[in-house]
């Protein structure tokens, strides 16, 4: 039963897929109304839309990918994603930081 | 079943859990290619040399179909996947065509939306904003195309062969590559369209 439940971590089965997914169109939904709208100030809207797209992507990597830390694999795969992240979030965040902060200083 | 045989099958599924593991690592490096590509469009955004902004060329209406015929090639590869570790070929088959129609759909889309600008005038050679937005959409539409074809080869090879442990090890790998890039998708229309159009 436990080998039974450890299978169905990784592969997931329908229910997961349409929880998944259901979380999946109201996380998409709403950003798209809240930009088409324009009803909201532009720092709301963008921390809004920001934290809307990073709670879709973990509502995909744990009801799409399946990555967990239950089983042995999910757990290989869940530490190799965590330190892509890391990597993804020194690339990006750090380049975006120094070049903004360069222009800023640069032209005003 | 002999401990023999216990033990072969073990070591047949550690077996492939390792080349889907490979596979995963593979998907990580390729997240890097688009993060790079991400922190090039961040910085050049703004750099519209005198040409359109984002504001002035995203439609948000056609951006939501593509994201939805997207969105929904993820579950019903979900489900191709269900009725492949279930044996059902005719499902499999079945819900692999309904997951290529809706990606024929976004790339279809992505193709006009591509075409649309350039026959605008505002082709990927005007300014660095525009080089970056193609690159980048570009990139994740190549990634898309791509797992066309191999969802096409693997419609054929379920067709033909069954679903061996071989095939469905190889279906389960085209699944983390669909999802993953339906994953990056959801970073491009945030980024790129909404924050482009805020």
């Amino acid at each position: 039963m436990s080998q039974h439940n450890a299978h169905a971590a990784d592969h997931g089965d329908a229910k997961s897929y349409i929880i998944g997914f259901v979380l999946s169109v109201i996380l998409t939904a709403i950003p798209f109304w809240m930009v088409m709208e324009g009803e909201f100030s532009k720092t709301t809207t963008i921390w809004s839309i920001v934290t809307m797209a990073l709670v879709q992507i973990w509502v995909h990597l744990k009801y799409f990918l399946h990555l967990n830390f239950v089983t042995e694999d999910g757990k290989a795969s869940t530490i190799s994603f965590l330190f892509s992240a890391l990597i993804i979030f020194m690339v990006v965040g750090l380049s975006v930081w120094i070049i903004y902060e360069s222009n800023a200083m640069m032209m005003y | 079943m002999s401990t023999v045989a216990a033990d072969m099958h073990h070591e047949h599924e550690h077996h492939e859990n390792n080349n889907v593991f490979g596979f995963w690592i593979y998907l990580m490096t390729d997240c890097l290619l688009f993060a790079s590509f991400f922190a090039t469009y961040a910085v050049l955004f703004m750099n519209t040399a005198g040409g359109v902004s984002g504001k002035d060329i995203f439609e948000l209406d056609f951006v939501a179909v593509e994201t939805a015929a997207l969105l929904l090639s993820s579950i019903t590869f979900g489900f191709a996947m269900i009725a492949a570790h279930k044996q059902n070929k005719s499902g499999t088959l079945l819900w692999l065509a309904v997951t290529w129609v809706f990606g024929v759909v976004f790339i279809g889309m992505e193709v006009y939306e591509f075409h649309h600008l350039i026959v605008h005038g505002n082709g990927p050679q005007e300014s660095a904003f525009l080089t970056a937005f193609f690159s980048l959409v570009g990139l994740h539409g190549l990634h898309v195309t791509s797992g066309l074809i191999w969802m096409t080869i693997m419609m054929i090879e379920v067709l033909r062969r069954g679903l061996g442990d071989q095939t469905v090890t190889r279906l389960s790998c085209l699944s983390l590559f669909w999802h993953f890039l339906d994953i990056v998708w959801i970073c491009v229309f945030t980024v790129v369209y909404l924050m482009g159009a805020v």
